[in-house]
């Protein structure tokens, strides 16, 4: 994809999905709504769903569209601010330090100055965010926000809400212009209602049938017509099984993608269960689905297919 | 002039006011920021049609999954009258033909039609989906439980005893760091400023060291018949625990699995018990150990046991067909968490042995397994759950016994 020149942001709901469309992501109107929305009342959108239906995507999306930057912050168990907002240049401070003292240097509160300014300061994701960018604010993209623990939550309180940092050494920073914030979530945790109240919440479900297809027939565009009709009746079918996990929109993909790859042009039990490994990734999923229940859920599908024409 | 014409918006905002109060009473926590919010929103997205309408006041309403469900009902009863939302929408459109018109004929009866008694639909409807819930199966023994109330010497002695509760594991090891006097690594930062106090002639160095911190619980309480003697006290427990820590999440299973975590964050343990009783329809009934561990497995494992947690399964292990779903939803269960303590209340006897095949078929699949022979106080529960003796809480001497 091309990077496109920085634009303005979307005038309605409408132009919103259009935006989307033009990535290649097909949006359902609520979650054109809820994006419109956050774009215009400059607020946090927040993402919940279940892994793979395409939460991260809508960040990367929105950066390219909009022409503007991408930062992401990965959260991890663990993350600090030295990792996640700024952190000093130690090393270089040190040696400043070694300098003032070799030349004689001995006022403390002018030591203090020039080792903590802008020059030995390492801006994280969170502090690059909120800095002026010719491109217009960047899309800072809060990834799986559930991994981190409460403390760092509680953290993102005061960047979110005032879209602003402090350092104790140098003051606070504060963003001229608010950055387009997408925060994701897999439930793994529930996070804590005062950072949700900030937020716009969105729940990002599994796909109709019909703009699952849609999406299919965009992402890989070499697949047959009835292929890919096929590749998502059955997965339709096996989320209305008793699995542990559904497969996600990005696991038809992939799938869609290898059969496509493999040069099969309609689905049969076999093919099936050699591949069934790209769509479930538990052993007891598997399991399940091993013998005659392929063939059971795949007839039900063909049969229904046969049906609509 | 009416009043509405002299402010295009006054209805709207009036309207939105009512609806979160719809809301509040239907169960969703909404506070007056998130009306001036959907004020706002309905402003800024320019809706038009009534699915914008209902899009944009979900983005700012909803802010769980679980509260879709709520809010939908809401406004479908709310909103029923399809063309109230165009009548509402044109008036807040500054170029719509003729916006500022008198009210329609009729339209006062409608707002009355809507607002009043609203809160008794919605209550209406709240409780015929509890009773379609209740009537789902006639085998099971659906009825709630009275429990006597707490005295305050009861209270004083569990907060005293909870005092002293060490769960095994108590402290897990986090990745974040905390300054240490005695740390291996050396904390630059604070290293840095310390020595600039001096001028930096020389480097005072300041270390850091791991932070600790207490691992998620989840208790898993058997709630149905042959453990009713002992719920309360559970329960007690589980509340005093509730308080005491952060990250404690309490679920009850007999024949169904209810998730009572918020029922016990209620301060007062009356109140919370009483809460306890009001949402769960299956005391004292069967069990169903394997077909509630499965609902844990599927639809909660993933959202409560992380970041380490340590599952407390409290129940006889009395199920009556132990087949393979049992074993297998148990050992999912272990792997799932961090460690699986299994506390059996049916050791009160002294020469109890695992014979009964539920037990049989759980014990191979638990890290520790606590007896219990005692259980009238919360200073003997918590005593069985620090278990003086490591070797008494293995499972595997318990297997042997009955081989």
């Amino acid at each position: 994809m091309n990077k496109t020149a920085p634009r303005r942001l979307p005038a309605s709901i409408d132009a919103t999905v259009a935006l989307l469309g033009e990535a290649d992501y097909l949006a359902d109107r609520a979650l054109g709504t809820v994006l419109y929305l956050a774009l215009k009342m400059g607020r946090p959108l927040f993402l919940e769903g279940e892994a793979g239906v395409g939460k991260t995507e809508i960040a990367k999306v929105l950066s390219t569209t909009l022409g503007r930057r991408l930062i992401r912050l990965q959260c991890y168990e663990g993350l600090d601010v030295a990792a996640a907002v700024y952190e000093w240049n130690y090393a270089a401070q040190m040696i400043a330090i070694r300098v003032a003292e070799a030349e004689g240097e001995h006022d403390r509160a002018r030591l203090e100055r020039d080792v903590f300014s802008e020059r030995f300061l390492i801006r994280r994701p969170l502090l690059q965010a909120l800095e002026p960018d010719p491109a217009g604010a960047p899309v800072l993209l809060i990834d799986e926000i559930d991994r981190t623990d409460e403390a760092f939550e509680a953290f993102l309180l005061e960047v979110l809400g005032d879209f602003q940092v402090t350092i104790p050494e140098m003051g606070t920073v504060k963003a001229a212009q608010p950055p387009v914030v997408v925060i994701t979530s897999n439930r793994t945790r529930e996070v804590h209602d005062a950072l949700k109240r900030r937020c716009l919440y969105h729940w990002v479900g599994y796909p109709s049938a019909e703009r699952e297809l849609s999406i299919v027939r965009t992402k890989v565009p070499g697949i047959g017509k009835k292929l890919s009709e096929q590749v998502v009746a059955f997965v339709q079918g096996l989320r209305k099984q008793d699995l542990f996990k559904s497969p996600g929109v990005s696991e038809t993909l992939d799938w869609a993608g290898a059969l496509s790859e493999l040069d099969v042009v309609a689905l049969d039990p076999a093919t099936v269960s050699d591949t069934l490994g790209v769509l479930l990734k538990y052993q007891d999923d598997i399991a399940r689905l091993e013998g005659s229940k392929v063939k059971e859920l795949l007839d039900e599908v063909k049969s229904e297919l046969r049906a609509a024409e | 002039m009416s009043e509405p014409a002299a402010r295009p918006d006054g209805r709207l905002a009036e309207n939105i006011l009512y609806f979160a109060r719809a809301l509040r009473a239907a169960g969703i926590p909404v506070g007056p920021g998130a009306v001036l919010d959907a004020l706002e929103a309905v402003k800024a997205a320019g809706v038009g049609t009534r699915e914008d309408f209902y899009w944009t006041l979900h983005a700012v309403f909803v802010k769980r999954h679980e509260h879709s469900i709520l809010f939908d009902q809401a406004f479908r009863i709310f909103f029923r009258r399809r063309g109230y939302i165009d009548q509402l929408l044109a008036m807040m459109l500054p170029a719509a033909p003729g916006a500022p018109r008198p009210p329609e004929a009729g339209a006062t009866r409608i707002h009355e039609a809507l607002f009043s008694g609203l809160d008794d639909k919605l209550k209406q409807e709240r409780e015929i989906e509890l009773d379609t819930r209740m009537t789902v199966s006639d085998r099971e023994v659906l009825q709630r439980k009275d429990f006597a109330q707490m005295t305050n010497a009861e209270i004083a002695a569990a907060k005293e005893a909870m005092k002293r509760l060490v769960l095994p594991f108590a402290e897990l090891r986090t990745r974040r760091l905390k300054p240490h006097p005695r740390g291996r690594l050396i904390d630059i930062r604070r290293t840095l400023r310390s020595s600039l106090k001096g001028g930096g002639d020389f480097i005072d160095l300041r270390f850091v060291g791991p932070k600790s911190k207490p691992p998620p619980v989840v208790a898993l309480l058997d709630i149905s018949g042959s453990m009713s003697q002992y719920s309360r006290i559970f329960l007690h427990f589980l509340h005093a625990l509730t308080e005491q820590r952060r990250r404690v999440s309490t679920f009850l299973f007999g024949t169904r699995l209810t998730n009572v975590t918020r029922a016990l964050r209620e301060r007062d343990p009356d109140d919370a018990l009483a809460a306890c009783s009001a949402s769960v329809p299956d005391w004292s009934g069967g069990t169903r150990i394997a077909s509630s561990l499965h609902a844990f497995n599927k639809l909660w494992a993933r959202r409560v046991l992380t970041q380490g947690a340590i599952v407390l399964l409290i129940t006889d292990g009395l199920e009556r067909d132990a087949d393979d779903t049992l074993a297998f939803e148990i050992d999912r269960l272990h792997r799932s968490c961090r460690r699986l303590l299994w506390l059996n209340p049916l050791l009160r006897f002294e020469g109890f042995e695992a014979r009964a095949r539920g037990i049989k078929t759980m014990l191979p699949h638990v890290d520790e397994f606590r007896p219990i022979h005692n259980l009238e106080s919360m200073a003997a529960l918590v005593a069985a759950f620090q278990g003086g003796d490591r070797r008494a809480g293995d499972p595997k001497a318990w297997m042997q016994k009955v081989a």
